[in-house]
């Protein structure tokens, strides 16, 4: 029998590269001739574009070109939508105003492109952006969610009547009835703002055209590279084979690269064509925090109905989103916190309302996240602020709610972000609550830790949060699998690679079927002239959506090596089996031939093919499930808190997370820890701070406080929960978010615990230590 | 036409003499101009550790230094440790960690590292955090850095 390799922390293909610093990130691609683009990018966040002075730019030495909005005529016109509108909810409403190019006569967010630089080196065209000079009109500038609401508010779209850009109801029972027949009704005003992604690679792009060959070739870190060729193809009136695009080793995503149709690649290749020089474009870091995309701007009024004994009768939540200055991503990040408000709680009646809001702030699109750790932390703000009135512990009250292990598959009766109603495929909620608590010794922590620390005047305080994570959501993936003459097998999929380890478990996932080393598979992501078929990296679904074909292209391949071996080695198939490169007789492993004799066997130069055969070990599969697969989980903390300084410190952090059956645990953990990385950000340090003018205060490191070493806790002690998905033959869900979701939550409840004595009740995230103080002395009266 | 200024500088053993534009930054010279891109660029302004290097023998921020800083001076890049068949015990520590998932901030983290287990060969973890408080990562959370560090130490003591 084969070694398994299957569900086995194996150590990655892609790090010694890496690690040896051979491996190719976007600007370390160099091609002779190349250009250099930088762009000139607007101050104001809303204002009339009244005219715009290059001339003093274009005459500098070692400029190439300058060029505003009329130097690119039909191309200046909104963008093609990212993702469909959802009209599969009923009476949903909505607007779409998509992203420009460039601005040709208003400015909609600080840091929106007003022209763009071409010259023979990129310090020539950065100093060239100090002698272009735009002439603006000032506007007043959208920038609180309610007010944009308001009549009179100063539009981001003058052709609309207001600043509403979506309207979306959904509901389940009867929130007025269950209201009416509950014991007590909470209320509350929650808000989250926005994080940065802050992958620690920029975006960029580099663009070849050959004029010969008329092919155009990208290098794009982009986490949608098919999505980039099909509307750059699609736009210059190419055929799809004329455009390639290759993502290069990318230094993480974590969601605005997956954004495409961006004022750099729309620009950019219509430029490298009309030059004929290579050109490219690697953003820097002010430049990534002003005018990429971000999110998590939301407000929130909750009410929460039950009964006495703590029982959850009902939820309305009724939310402010805000979407930026466009909308080309339409209502993926507000529908994920419909569905993730209440998900994993047995909650009959839930009626939950979306007002998407335009505003001069960049774009949101997801991070992260998406939309579901606001959701997670309304309900989880909510329940705290019930078991507070109540007098209930935290942890029993969300016991007593949870859906139970018997209740699968739950049809929740939200629709989602993949346009069908939300359905919790599996899971195990109360376990992973139980083995938390124990983890953490929850009773003990209780009984004897926190009174005896309180009596020595610490504040220690505990959080205890559950949470689900949809993932894998549709449409589809697909793979193709190929075994070479040397035996080694290249499996190349659509998806694109930011860090996630695909190039080694989804080379597990090919040899577990094909009985070869891990190292002798080849992986090839994101390159459209290796594969051309599938939506992308995001929603945490390539393992579960991409890794699902995969599975199936190498079943396909290995059937085919099955049924070719069983005529050269003239035994029935049921006694042959793939181990260590070779097909050989089960019972007489001395009978057997290789892979790679197979593979050209497989395909012969000379001599007759059957009809129907097809050449080759290889195949093509593709999987696209009917829902997304929901992994879920439960995060507790251990805060101490400088009750003087207000600085907390994580003494413990427990996390039990189930995503099925991971492919490679190590890489899972590795998911994890990253993602409660960002939820730490996200909770106390990280905060994209816009004023009252739109402008971003928030634009470099200094003011971005982004989580070190330190801020960490000591150890994150992890506990699994594996309960495979029914929705695919390797029991898979995703993970990719799911550090990122509960923290936020947690690490609040966990500081109002541990600052009791002052009563202090805070419902918002993005804190920092004047801001804890600022609730305390509010608090206190003071 | 900016002036430009003559220097010699030595980058992994190997000695170079460049004609450089005053304000060209060390990281850009190394990477553009010698070619070494495994030194990586991710803020431009002093406070990710991405691009972190050995100025005789000390880690520093390339992005923060110009060119023309490092005349008569020595370099270590990250291309100095070991090649991907042959590994330096710190860059196989990271592997057998798991400490590095997109690695694009793993080189400054590697030249950060090199330096400072070389003066302090037995660390405790709270040494450990604070010595990477400068490199940030967004992918690993550090926890698993930290423990390839711990294992380096180890790996490293046995090779001396």
């Amino acid at each position: 029998m084969a070694e398994r390799v299957f569900h086995k922390s194996i150590l990655r293909n892609e790090d010694p590269q890496i690690l040896a610093g051979k491996a190719q990130y976007l600007d370390d691609i160099e091609i002779p001739g190349m250009l250099y683009a930088a762009f000139k990018r607007s101050d104001y966040a809303h204002a009339r574009l009244k005219s715009i002075d290059v001339s003093e730019a274009k005459a500098l030495p070692g400029v190439i070109g300058v060029y505003t909005a009329e130097d690119f005529g039909d191309l200046v016109k909104p963008g093609p939508l990212q993702v469909p509108p959802p009209t599969a909810i009923k009476g949903a409403t909505y607007a779409s105003r998509t992203i420009m190019p460039i601005v040709k006569d208003k400015v909609r967010y600080s840091g929106e492109p007003v022209a763009v630089v071409i010259a023979e080196s990129r310090y020539i065209a950065e100093d060239a952006c100090d002698f272009i000079y735009p002439e603006f009109e000032p506007l007043d500038a959208v920038i609180d969610l309610e007010k944009a609401l308001q009549p009179g508010a100063p539009l981001v779209h003058e052709d609309l009547p207001s600043n509403e850009a979506a309207h979306v109801i959904q509901e389940r029972g009867n929130y007025p009835e269950a209201a009416a027949n509950a014991d007590i009704v909470i209320k509350k005003k929650i808000y989250m703002d926005r994080v940065a992604a802050v992958a620690l690679e920029n975006r960029g792009i580099v663009v070849n055209w050959d004029d010969k060959a008329q092919m155009m070739t990208i290098w794009c870190g982009t986490q949608s590279p098919i999505t980039l060729r099909n509307a750059t193809a699609t736009r210059m009136g190419l055929f799809e084979n004329q455009v390639r695009v290759i993502t290069p080793f990318t230094g993480g995503g974590f969601g605005p690269k997956i954004n495409t149709s961006m004022p750099d690649d729309v620009l950019l290749t219509e430029l490298a064509v009309r030059l004929n020089r290579p050109i490219k474009w690697y953003e820097d870091r002010r430049e990534n925090f002003l005018a990429t995309t971000s999110e998590r701007d939301q407000v929130h009024y909750a009410e929460i109905a039950l009964t006495k004994e703590g029982k959850i009768l009902g939820f309305k939540d009724v939310f402010y989103h805000n979407s930026g200055a466009y909308d080309s991503y339409m209502m993926t990040v507000p529908l994920n916190t419909q569905t993730h408000t209440v998900s994993n709680y047995n909650i009959p009646s839930f009626y939950t309302e979306i007002f998407m809001v335009f505003t001069n702030e960049m774009v949101v699109t997801p991070v992260r996240g998406a939309g579901r750790p606001q959701g997670v932390f309304v309900m989880e703000r909510m329940i705290d602020a019930a078991a507070r009135e109540l007098k209930m512990d935290v942890a029993e009250i969300r016991r007593i709610n949870l859906i139970q292990p018997d209740a699968y598959p739950v049809s929740t009766g939200i629709i989602g972000q993949d346009f069908v109603e939300g359905v919790l495929d599996s899971g195990d909620y109360p376990t992973a609550l139980a083995k938390v608590m124990e983890m953490i010794d929850y009773k003990k922590f209780r009984e004897e830790i926190q009174p005896k620390a309180r009596a020595e005047g610490r504040h220690l305080g505990i959080g205890i949060c559950t949470f689900t994570e949809g993932t894998g959501v549709g449409p589809y993936e697909g793979a193709k699998i190929t075994v070479g003459g040397n035996g080694k097998v290249s499996v190349a999929t659509g998806v694109a690679t930011q860090g996630q380890a695909h190039y080694t478990s989804f080379a597990q996932i090919a040899a577990e079927q094909l009985g070869v080393e891990v190292k002798d598979v080849k992986v090839i992501t994101g390159d459209t002239g290796a594969f051309a078929w599938g939506a992308g990296t995001f929603a945490s679904r390539g393992a579960t959506v991409a890794g699902t074909a995969i599975h199936l292209a190498a079943v396909k391949v290995k059937n085919k090596a099955l049924k070719l071996a069983s005529q050269i080695l003239e035994t029935p198939e049921s006694e042959l089996e793939l181990v260590g490169g070779f097909v050989q007789v089960a019972d007489l492993p001395d009978k057997k031939i290789s892979l790679g004799d197979l593979a050209s066997k497989a395909n012969p130069m000379r001599g007759t093919f059957p009809p129907g055969a097809e050449p080759g070990l290889e195949a093509v599969a593709y999987y696209g499930p009917p829902y997304g697969a929901t992994g879920a989980g439960c995060m507790a903390m251990i805060l101490d808190v400088d009750a003087e300084t207000m600085k907390p410190k994580i003494e413990r952090l427990v996390m039990v997370h189930d995503c099925g059956i991971p492919i490679n645990p190590m890489v899972v953990e590795g998911q994890v820890h990253g993602g409660v990385q960002m939820g730490i950000g996200n909770a106390f340090f990280e905060k994209v701070f816009y004023d009252e003018t739109g402008q971003l205060l928030t634009a470099s490191f200094m003011d971005y406080l982004f989580p070190q070493a330190t801020d960490m806790p000591p150890k994150m002690e992890l506990g699994h929960t594996e309960i495979p998905s029914p929705l695919n033959p390797l029991g898979i869900k995703g993970v990719g978010e799911a550090g990122a979701i509960p923290t936020p939550a947690v690490f609040t409840q966990a500081l109002e615990d541990a600052l009791f004595d002052t009563g202090v009740e805070i419902m918002e995230s993005n804190l920092s230590p004047s801001k804890v103080y600022t609730y305390v002395q509010k608090a206190k009266g003071a | 036409m900016t002036q430009l200024v003559k220097i010699n500088v030595t980058v992994n053993g190997v000695s170079y003499e460049r004609e450089v534009e005053p304000r060209l930054l060390l990281s850009d010279f190394i990477r553009h101009d010698l070619k070494l891109t495994g030194t990586h660029v991710g803020c431009e302004h002093g406070l990710c550790g991405a691009c972190t290097i050995l100025f005789d023998g000390e880690s520093v921020r390339s992005c923060i230094m110009f060119a023309v800083m490092a005349d008569r001076h020595t370099i270590e890049t990250v291309e100095s440790l070991g090649t991907p068949d042959h590994l330096h015990p710190l860059q196989e520590a990271f592997m057998e960690k798991h400490a590095l998932q997109c690695g694009f901030c793993t080189p400054g983290f590697l030249m950060t590292l090199v330096d400072y287990l070389g003066d302090n060969k037995n660390p405790t973890d709270e040494e450990i955090r604070e010595a990477i408080d400068g490199n940030f990562c967004r992918c690993t959370g550090y926890e698993n850095i930290v423990e390839a560090v711990r294992l380096a130490a180890k790996k490293m003591a046995a090779h001396s």
